[in-house]
């Protein structure tokens, strides 16, 4: 039997602080040495580089494991600071503690009473999922009030606690001036301002405060320093101020200290966890020494190795901590003791965060900042972001997509190469081993072959062309195969960004020579794909439950609808529906080798009885009679299409009405979602993938073509436009006139400039508007363009308008151009020019030809939309990010409520009714038609049946192959 | 129409449907001529069989597809601010920020406004909308009139404009009295003209003095700048005036008379929430997301999503921001805050409380690398230990043992199939001599074989040995079967 470690699941992840005895409980060695490397290249005992952390290079073993590189994870050394530091990330904490803990006894500076209830608090806010930050913020406010420890045996006096960012703290006391003496004389002396005033006489001072003369002649004269108490007698005497402010450095060892002796219950009553983290832990005494393979050196070319950043700054430290203990044993003076101090915290610190504020960054010699620890878990690229919750896979496969419109919406073709590569692993039993025998014969690079052949011991033999033959002898019943892709496979298939869960669908393999992923165009709307150099990715799936719910539930056809507006997102596109509109809007005839042909990528394969004989006694179909062959006999419908006109389908007839956009097309085509509700899955699958076939039959048969003759307009209709353009000049003319003359009459809230803007934008819009109708006009119907803009194939009147009549007013920022030089946008203009020509209206069309002024302002306006088009990709990423990482554990649950992770409800009934947006059409309230239902209920026998196969659509499924004639030939497999 | 019978009711309501779905099937019996009893049966079950199976499904992981139906259409819309819909007068950011806006909950949005509805009396009678017109509108002092500082005399001559205070029902005397109360001044009135000069008279107090009386605001709500009033046509009925306003203060406005409460409102959500509560908010924030996407042509959102996003912006009482400071800042899960923004922080913070992760959520578990709790993850199977078997799986046929227990060699004839060279075809005895001789005897061999390796033999030319190979391996398919 395989070994195989039992299987250990992680239940939770408790966070903490470490005592430094577990560092060095857990540490591999003690780092004493600031070098790596010997000159023989050996890594240094007691060094950073030491064996026992691990290792690095292929082919040694580690000291503390016995394992290989690969397989030994790393284990953690430790360096013993000569002198407590400060962790840069806990100063704020550092700070709040000192300043809510008494500086004598550590207790917290809270009466017994104040302390009632604050427990429960913490409680309360964590059953309601609150940060414990909200109710310590609370805590602090109230010992703020506290001067005197409250503690009846200590009540020492505190101090306010100055932080200096990042790791310095002092404690300001109030001291007595050295200068005690004088100030002491000026009180006395009597108040120059105020005449009624005799000042104060030694004797009356005594009196007030109830010292001895000759100590207050001795104060005077600076032989005594007065005591605490007589000096705050002295100064309520006389009311003045003796003391200065004097800032007191605190240790990192004085606050270490202090913070050792403040007890469980009262840390509790600040928040903190005393089993998990005490708060001298936050005070560092013992620097744990990452391993070996968390910063792993690199050999350059030339042989000389390159050493990770943490490591220099794990060099760094030590060098000062050698250098600091040496200082200290020779007895160096206290500031240059007190100098190390600072530069060894510098160092620590950097190590932890390099990006604090106020502290210079810790450089490469080249320069560039080091990314230290904090740096390495943030941001994108960092640890949580880029590498634990975006993993890299194996399995996947990228490259360029190319259209294939003999595939079905399902599948998608493979290159040979790429199915060769990826593979799917097989259990040899009785009734495959004959197949699997052919695939090891096969061998790795022959397409229907294998790569690997596991033993039933866990052994993995890799296939080779020259093992190949004897390995397909030797495997047994109960070993594994991974064998190369198949057709029939299934694989998930992603197009980047992946904004929408149809960008990840399951498709079919289909192995195919060259070198492109090909796909039905069909499926470029839910991937929004084209082919202009496209790259997707595929990943093989690999074991049975992922491949059933990737059948189940991610398959292409599964997808159709989408969930954002309850319509199929899958349907007709471009060709498809000029292909529709051309064989069903003037209704055109064709004979039978025409008809034949027409439906011959479709399952149909005998037409209908024919609609008439024409003069020549020739058999005839019309074009809609042969779209009707693809719909379901029992459909009946009637909507209005992009056309203008009602499409009537009645018993899966077509009666009347052009099939275009609306009917079929992706987004909401009537037809494709009328199939998916009603008929199911499959049957829409079928639909659509015989549409795109009959509908590319379709267009062939006419033949569809545009050109630039295809959008000149005969000359008469030029002179229209060019009155119309001279027109609105006209029109312009005399707004401005009038609102030279101040005779324009402003819009409310308007100015008369801006008012004046808006009517000339208005006349210019129109004037665009009616030469478009007049190029319009002059197109006949079978027009290239007019066809595509009215069935709603591509481009739209606006273009064809831009084309062939004007190309109408450039816009900045939703104004007139109106930037450039002083007071006019072009030199070619003269200043305070408003006339529609300075201001980027462009008369000309793309045809006739811009001008190059017109041109230059045309850029201004493309650029424009260039730019937003960048700013927004970047907004919008970042609104989908957040919305979906607030939203994202959100599931309903079996009582149909929506809940979060910690079972919070979030809502009783999705969207108030419960009903899947998939399944409800945005446009109707309420999906569920009551009448219809009664109505085929009372009448059985006219309505329709019901929806096809409710549970498991893989049950009724069968190969999806575009030819729909194989679903009869070779049955379920 | 038939009557609806109390039975027929009875079974209406024993249904498990929405109370929409109730009315739409009353309303339906009432239409039909005639229903039976066991008829209205069937049909009220046969509706809720399909409204059984157009539920969302359990498990189902709508917070996820929700957020993608709204963040997807974002990439469509544009950045620019346009103008509101139909008031040309006002703009309103519109499009990708003002979504952004939204969701972030800003307490105040960058140009935030109000759609005021009258009451009756006042939404038809245009002299009595103005005059709530002016309720409304801030009226500082230059909309009033003119200022202009007197440096010889050391005051501020105020021309009040006699037709602006008749418009906006003011009086003289009560911007006098206004400019009394609340500044400390020397005032003087004459008519329409006051005079105001500083107490203490030096150069600064006079400046200071014009720049308090501009923004100074008389009459109406200061923080409204500017109100438009427009008659609007909502179906059939002839129209009404509804007032569109820059600035928001929907606490004040809504207590000015001839405003009706039930339909104003406001862009600035926070406010809804201080004055109608959070379920009002919760509506709000529906209807602001449902029409920025309108007015983008977006309007094919379905608007359950936006109810999602709403409740989990308001699911605690008060309104919470989609993003760190909000809905994600606040989550349980200290890796997935980790993993979202300020990752060191939320570490730290964790550490010190001593933050226990649970790992419930999502991104938790990506990040362990254990399966998701949501969806086909947060299903399991358990199976019944014993000798019980469910009916339904019961003595059915068991699967035959294949004929031949040993599988045969597919490198021998006598395999699963007989296969002679001359059945391939094209190939008669001449060219099967020269095959065999060259060792391919099987229809593997020939497979493997190159064409190359084909070519070489007499009698095949190139274009033979690709199709030979072609057969080949179709045959091969089918033998497979």
């Amino acid at each position: 039997m395989r070994t195989i470690q039992t299987p250990k699941e992680i239940k939770s992840i408790t966070f903490g602080l470490m005592d430094p005895d577990e560092y060095r409980e857990m540490s591999a060695t003690k780092v004493i040495t600031a070098d790596t490397y010997d000159d023989d290249g050996f890594p240094i005992d007691m060094g950073l580089m030491d064996p026992r952390l691990g290792v690095i290079d292929p082919g040694l073993e580690c000291r503390t494991c016995g394992q290989r590189a690969g397989s030994c994870n790393g284990h953690f050394g430790h360096i013993e600071l000569a002198a407590p530091v400060i962790h840069v990330s806990f100063s704020k904490l550092i700070r709040r503690l000192l300043r809510t803990t008494c500086r004598k006894c550590s207790r917290i500076l809270l009466t017994d009473e104040e302390k009632v209830g604050i427990k429960e608090n913490y409680k309360r806010a964590s059953t309601l999922i609150l940060s414990p930050e909200t109710v310590a913020k609370d805590i602090v406010r109230m010992t703020k009030k506290h001067d005197l420890c409250p503690h009846p045996d200590c009540g020492a006096p505190q101090y306010d606690i100055q932080h200096e960012k990042p790791t310095t703290f002092y404690e300001v006391q109030d001291v007595l001036s050295i200068d005690y003496p004088n100030l002491i004389l000026e009180a006395m002396q009597p108040d120059p301002e105020d005449e009624t005033s005799t000042g104060v006489s030694p004797q009356e001072l005594s009196e007030l405060t109830k010292m001895p003369l000759d100590r207050i002649n001795q104060i005077i004269s600076g032989e005594f320093r007065p005591l605490e108490e007589n000096r705050i007698a002295i100064q309520k005497a006389l009311k003045t101020n003796l003391t200065v402010k004097d800032a007191n450095k605190l240790m990192p060892s004085e606050i270490r200290d202090w913070f050792e002796d403040i007890p469980n219950d009262d840390l509790e009553l600040l928040g903190i966890d005393p089993i998990h983290s005490r708060p001298e832990c936050m005070i560092l005494t013992v620097l744990p020494v990452p391993p070996v393979t968390t910063r792993p050196s690199i050999t350059l070319d030339n042989g000389q190795r390159s050493e990770d950043d943490l490591t220099h700054k794990l060099v760094d430290i030590i060098r000062i901590n050698q250098r600091f203990m040496e200082n200290r044993e020779a007895g160096a003076p206290q500031l240059i003791i007190e100098d190390l101090w600072e530069l060894l915290q510098y160092h620590v610190t950097t190590f932890m965060d390099n990006e604090i504020s106020g502290t210079p960054p810790a450089r490469h010699r080249s320069g560039r900042p080091l990314k230290t620890l904090s740096q390495r878990l943030k941001g994108k690229e960092g640890r949580f972001r880029g590498s634990l919750s975006g993993k890299r896979v194996n399995f996947s496969a990228r490259t360029v997509i190319s259209p294939d419109p003999t595939l079905s919406l399902n599948e998608v073709g493979v290159p040979e190469a790429v199915a060769i590569e990826m593979t799917q692993t097989m259990i040899i039993n009785d009734s495959n081993m004959a197949l699997v025998r052919l695939y090891i014969q096969n061998g790795p690079y022959v397409h229907p072959g294998a790569n690997y052949v596991t033993r039933e011991d866990g052994r993995r033999l890799k296939v080779t062309e020259k093992n190949c033959t004897e390995l397909a002898e030797r495997i047994e019943v109960g070993w594994t195969v991974n064998r190369h892709l198949i057709d029939g496979d299934i694989v998930l298939f992603n197009r980047q960004p992946s904004l929408h869960r149809m960008s990840i669908m399951a498709h079919e393999v289909v192995v195919m020579p060259h070198k492109t992923f090909r796909l039905n165009t069909v499926v470029c709307p839910p991937y929004n794909a084209d082919f202009d150099g496209d790259e997707m990715n595929l990943h093989a799936l690999q074991n049975e439950e992922a491949r059933a719910e990737a059948r189940v539930l991610m398959r292409v056809q599964e997808q159709i609808l989408s969930p954002r507006f309850g319509e199929n997102i899958i349907g007709a596109i471009q060709d498809h529906i000029t292909g529709t509109y051309l064989l069903t809007h003037e209704n055109p005839s064709f004979n039978e080798t025409q008809a034949l042909d027409l439906l011959r990528t479709t399952s149909i394969d005998e037409l209908p009885p024919a609609d008439f004989v024409g003069d020549d006694g020739i058999e005839r179909w019309y074009g809609r009679t042969i779209f009707s062959e693809l719909l379901p006999r029992q459909l009946d419908l009637e909507f209005s299409s992009s056309v203008g006109d009602t499409v009537v389908i009645q018993s899966g007839q077509l009666i009347g009405g052009t099939i275009d956009e609306k009917g079929v097309g992706a987004f909401g085509g009537v037809i494709v979602d009328t199939i998916f509700k009603k008929f199911g899955s499959n049957r829409a699958r079928v639909f659509i993938n015989e549409v795109s076939g009959l509908a590319m039959r379709a267009i062939m048969h006419f033949g569809f073509s545009i050109g630039i003759d295809d959008e000149s307009i005969p000359k008469t209709a030029q002179g229209q436009i060019n009155e119309a353009i001279i027109d609105a000049h006209q029109q312009v003319a005399t707004l401005i006139q009038s609102y030279e003359d101040g005779e324009l009459e402003s819009l409310p809230g308007r100015n008369e400039l801006e008012t004046l803007e808006l009517k000339i934008m208005g006349v210019l819009g129109e004037t665009r508007n009616t030469a478009g109708t007049i190029a319009e006009q002059n197109f006949p119907d079978i027009n290239p363009a007019v066809i595509m803009a009215q069935s709603g194939a591509r481009g739209s009147l606006l273009n064809l308008t831009q084309m062939a009549a004007a190309v109408g007013q450039q816009a900045v920022r939703g104004e007139r151009i109106n930037r450039g030089y002083e007071d006019r946008t072009l030199s070619h203009f003269p200043r305070n020019d408003l006339t529609a020509p300075a201001r980027g209206f462009v008369e000309n069309s793309y045809t006739t030809g811009l001008t190059p002024t017109e041109f230059f302002f045309h850029a201004m306006g493309g650029r424009e939309g260039l730019v937003d088009t960048a700013v927004r990709t970047s907004k919008s990423g970042y609104l989908q990010r957040r919305l979906i990482n607030a939203l994202s554990e959100l599931e309903v649950q079996y009582d149909g409520t929506i809940r979060d992770s910690n079972n919070r409800i979030i809502q009783f009934e999705f969207g108030e009714d419960g009903l899947s947006p998939t399944l409800v059409s945005h446009s109707s309230d309420f999906s569920i038609n009551v009448s219809e239902i009664a109505q085929r209920v009372l009448h059985p026998e006219t309505s329709p049946p019901q929806v096809e196969g409710v549970g498991f659509s893989v049950r009724s499924g069968g190969p999806t192959r575009l030819s729909e004639h194989d679903d009869s030939s070779k049955g379920g497999n | 129409m038939a009557k609806v019978t109390s039975a027929i009711q009875e079974i209406v309501s024993s249904k498990d449907l929405p109370v929409r779905l109730k009315e739409d099937l009353i309303s339906t019996f009432q239409e039909l001529d005639k229903v039976t009893k066991t008829q209205a049966q069937s049909i009220a079950t046969e509706v809720e069989l399909v409204y059984l199976r157009s539920r969302v499904e359990p498990l189902e992981p709508v917070g996820t597809v929700s957020a993608q139906s709204i963040g997807e259409p974002g990439t469509q819309m544009t950045m620019n601010t346009f103008h509101y819909a139909g008031v040309a007068e006002i703009d309103v950011t519109q499009g990708l920020p003002r979504l952004i806006e939204i969701v972030d909950a800003r307490r105040n949005p960058k140009t935030p406004t109000m759609t005021i509805y009258l009451e009756d009396d006042y939404a038809h009678d245009q002299e009595k909308a103005y005059s709530a017109v002016w309720e409304i509108e801030a009226s500082p002092l230059i909309s009033l009139g003119t200022i202009s500082t007197d440096l010889e005399e050391m005051h501020l001559k105020i021309n009040l404009n006699k037709k602006t205070l008749i418009t906006r029902g003011m009086k003289p005397d009560q911007v006098a009295a206004k400019i009394e109360e609340k500044l400390d001044v020397n005032l003087t009135r004459k008519g329409h003209k006051i005079i105001v000069a500083p107490t203490t008279t030096t150069f600064r107090e006079l400046l200071q003095l014009v720049s308090t009386l501009r923004t100074l605001v008389f009459k109406g709500i200061e923080s409204i700048d500017r109100v438009v009033l427009r008659k609007e046509v909502f179906g059939d009925a002839e129209g009404e005036f509804v007032l569109y306003t820059e600035g928001s203060a929907f606490e004040k406005v809504l207590k000015i008379e001839g405003v009706d409460a039930t339909r104003t409102t406001t862009n600035n959500i926070h406010e809804i929430n201080q004055t109608l509560g959070i379920e009002a908010a919760r509506e709000a924030i529906i209807n602001e997301t449902k029409s920025t996407l309108d007015g983008q042509g977006l309007d094919d959102v379905n608007v359950r999503h936006l109810m999602l996003v709403s409740d989990m912006m308001t699911s605690t009482g008060a309104i919470e921001s989609i993003g760190r400071h909000g809905v994600s800042g606040t989550k349980g899960s200290v890796l997935a805050r980790a993993a979202f923004e300020v990752t060191v922080n939320h570490l730290i913070e964790a550490a010190v409380y001593g933050e226990k992760d649970d790992l419930k959520g999502v991104t938790e578990n990506v990040i362990v690398g254990k399966p998701i709790k949501l969806g086909t993850g947060d299903v399991s199977l358990r199976m019944r230990h014993g000798s019980h078997v469910p009916p339904g799986l019961k003595k059915k046929s068991k699967p035959k043992p294949p004929p031949s227990p040993k599988t045969p060699d597919p490198t021998t004839e006598s395999g699963q199939f007989t296969f002679k060279l001359t059945d391939l075809p094209g190939v008669g005895p001449k060219k099967a001599e020269a095959l065999s001789e060259a060792g391919f005897t099987t229809l593997e061999s020939l497979s493997n074989a190159s064409e190359d390796d084909l070519c070489a033999l007499p009698g095949i030319s190139t274009s033979y040995a690709n199709k030979l190979k072609s057969t080949i391996e179709t045959l091969l398919k089918q033998n497979k079967k």
